[in-house]
């Protein structure tokens, strides 16, 4: 575990030594704020929630969090740093699960500065502030999910623009299978079960609970087998690269 | 310390390395020489653990590399080709982030981070990140970061490329100092490298050992190995033909021995025969062969050998 630290510590390190982690934390709440304020109607909607906020959360982050997350792999790869690392004694997962964990509390800070968000519902009116905890945990759920499948995309390549592409791409289908124009779209040639298998899939379908402020097991399990799924593939294709 | 036994590595239909063995124990600078892609830089990443190779075997200190790789890379120092270093990182950063991972903490990486900075001469970069380093600077941080743990075995791939000469003369001599302890790989396509510090050489070609032994072994292996050159007045190629071959230089003469092994009583001869005529001796050299030329004959594709 102390490895793993150790090696947090580097990645963390990594993001704010340069001015790229300021700058992204700044535009992260700028968009927050414009979506929720703006494009979400927080003020005409009259009630005292933070739907407006969560709502705009699977779209945000389809953007934001493989921005955070394709350099992990892709540059170590490029640069050549990547030997260096697995010839120092730790193993693989150690350095997978680092990274990961690295970025995500990166991105667990961005999330905690919106908090004036949440001062501004409780100003205004009297929230369900169970509800917004829980809408704040799917919210670092789903950062999580999409954060593993950019590690995933970003170990395939040296290339950082095509794992943000690739991360992308996979991230929007997590969406798109639950989002309800879609589903719509299905009823037309698919059986009900069809369309609920895909759907089950998706990431807005189990977020939407945490937003309501349900924290169910079955939604719990979802996002984290879907980083497990994604960190374990990670693994795989890394081990691919080294045999060559 | 390190043990390879046929050792192969494929990529696609191409085999990079081919059935290579050898061993180095502590105490031999093992100099891995041979053209660019002949399998040096592949045959290294299987022996630090970051390729698994095709099949084969390598252990390092007893412990087999693909079955116990945490253990076996506890004992190996890696200096990777290109001198690769996370660069935003400090000089210090980097080097307490490598002894942290080797297991060093308080005291002891201090201690450990003060010995490299010493050994390597980097104490006035200390706090400047990798990125802006020359690429000197850059090298002797990896290679600081290598010696970190003071490792039993070390490895190095390409150490001296893109070193002004005073810094290859430093890290040669760093190198030979270091394998008096220590088992020591490290590849190079510099063949005076081979002279200024190892113990042993091998020549890899198309992933196969093509030659294996001592620089004077090495060099014994070339043509050129035994001849003696003589200027003087007054010789001439008809008379030192009675000694063996004889080449005729730009005012010189160079006379290759009719058998390597009485290599040692051509040049006496010789001197009989310049005194015999009187000539007037203007230089005269026993040649000892010359590594490239070995290098070159040995590696050269069939096709284009004389």
């Amino acid at each position: 575990m102390k490895t793993v630290w150790t090696l947090v510590k580097r990645e963390l390190g990594g993001y704010f030594t340069s001015p790229v982690a300021y700058v992204f934390l700044v535009i992260f709440l700028l968009l927050t704020g414009f979506f929720t304020f703006t494009a979400g109607n927080f003020f005409e909607r009259g009630e005292a929630s933070l739907a407006a906020f969560f709502g705009w959360h699977p779209w945000l982050y389809l953007v934001i969090v493989p921005a955070i997350g394709m350099r992990l792999w892709a540059e170590e790869r490029r640069s050549g740093t990547i030997e260096l690392l697995f010839t120092l004694p730790i193993a693989t997962w150690q350095a997978i699960l680092a990274k990961f964990l690295a970025s995500w509390l990166f991105l667990a800070l961005a999330l905690a500065l919106t908090f004036p968000a949440v001062l501004t519902v409780n100003v205004l009116g009297e929230p369900d502030n169970g509800a917004i905890f829980a809408g704040y945990v799917g919210s670092f759920l789903l950062a999580g999910a999409y954060l593993a499948v950019t590690c995933m995309t970003s170990a395939m390549t040296r290339n950082q623009v095509v794992a943000f592409i690739l991360s992308v791409v996979v991230c929007l289908f997590l969406v798109l299978a639950g989002f309800n124009p879609v589903t719509d779209l299905m009823v037309r040639w698919a059986s009900p079960a069809v369309i609920d298998t895909v759907a089950a899939f998706s990431v807005v379908t189990h977020f939407d609970a945490f937003q309501r402020g349900v924290i169910d097991a079955r939604d719990l399990v979802f996002f984290l087998s879907v980083i497990g799924f994604a960190l374990f593939a990670t693994g795989v294709i890394l081990r691919g690269h080294r045999a060559g | 310390m390190i043990k390879i036994e046929n050792l192969v590595k494929t990529f696609g239909a191409k085999r990079a390395v081919d059935g290579v063995s050898f061993a180095v124990e502590r105490g031999e600078v093992l100099g891995f020489l041979g053209p660019n892609g002949a399998g040096k830089s592949t045959t290294m990443r299987m022996v630090t653990g970051f390729m698994p190779p095709t099949s084969g075997k390598v252990s390092v200190g007893g412990f087999d590399v693909v079955e116990s790789p945490i253990e076996a890379k506890r004992l190996i120092g890696y200096l990777p080709e290109n001198a690769a270093a996370y660069p935003d990182m400090t000089v210090q950063g980097f080097l307490s982030f490598a002894a942290e991972l080797r297991g060093l903490t308080g005291k002891n990486k201090k201690q450990a981070v003060a010995r490299v900075v010493e050994r390597c001469f980097l104490e006035s970069v200390l706090r400047q990140s990798i990125d802006t380093l020359s690429k000197g600077y850059r090298h002797r941080t990896c290679l600081a970061q290598a010696l970190i743990h003071d490792p039993q075995v070390l490895v190095m791939d390409e150490p001296t490329d893109g070193l002004d000469p005073n810094q290859k003369h430093e890290v040669r001599n760093l190198i030979r100092e270091l394998g008096k302890h220590k088992a020591i790989v490290f590849s190079t396509h510099i063949l005076e490298e081979v002279d200024a510090a190892c113990t042993r050489a091998i020549i890899i070609d198309r992933g196969r050992i093509v030659a294996n032994g001592t620089p004077a072994e090495l060099r014994g292996m070339s043509e050129l190995a035994g001849a003696v050159t003589l200027q003087a007045k007054g010789a001439s190629l008809e008379r030192l033909s009675s000694l063996g071959r004889v080449e005729s230089l730009d005012g010189a003469f160079r006379i290759y021995p009719k058998d390597k092994s009485r290599s040692a009583e051509l040049a006496q001869e010789v001197i009989e025969l310049v005194n015999h005529h009187g000539w007037k001796v203007e230089g005269m050299y026993s040649e000892r062969g010359e590594l490239d030329e070995v290098f070159r004959r040995i590696t050269l594709p069939d096709t284009a050998k004389a």
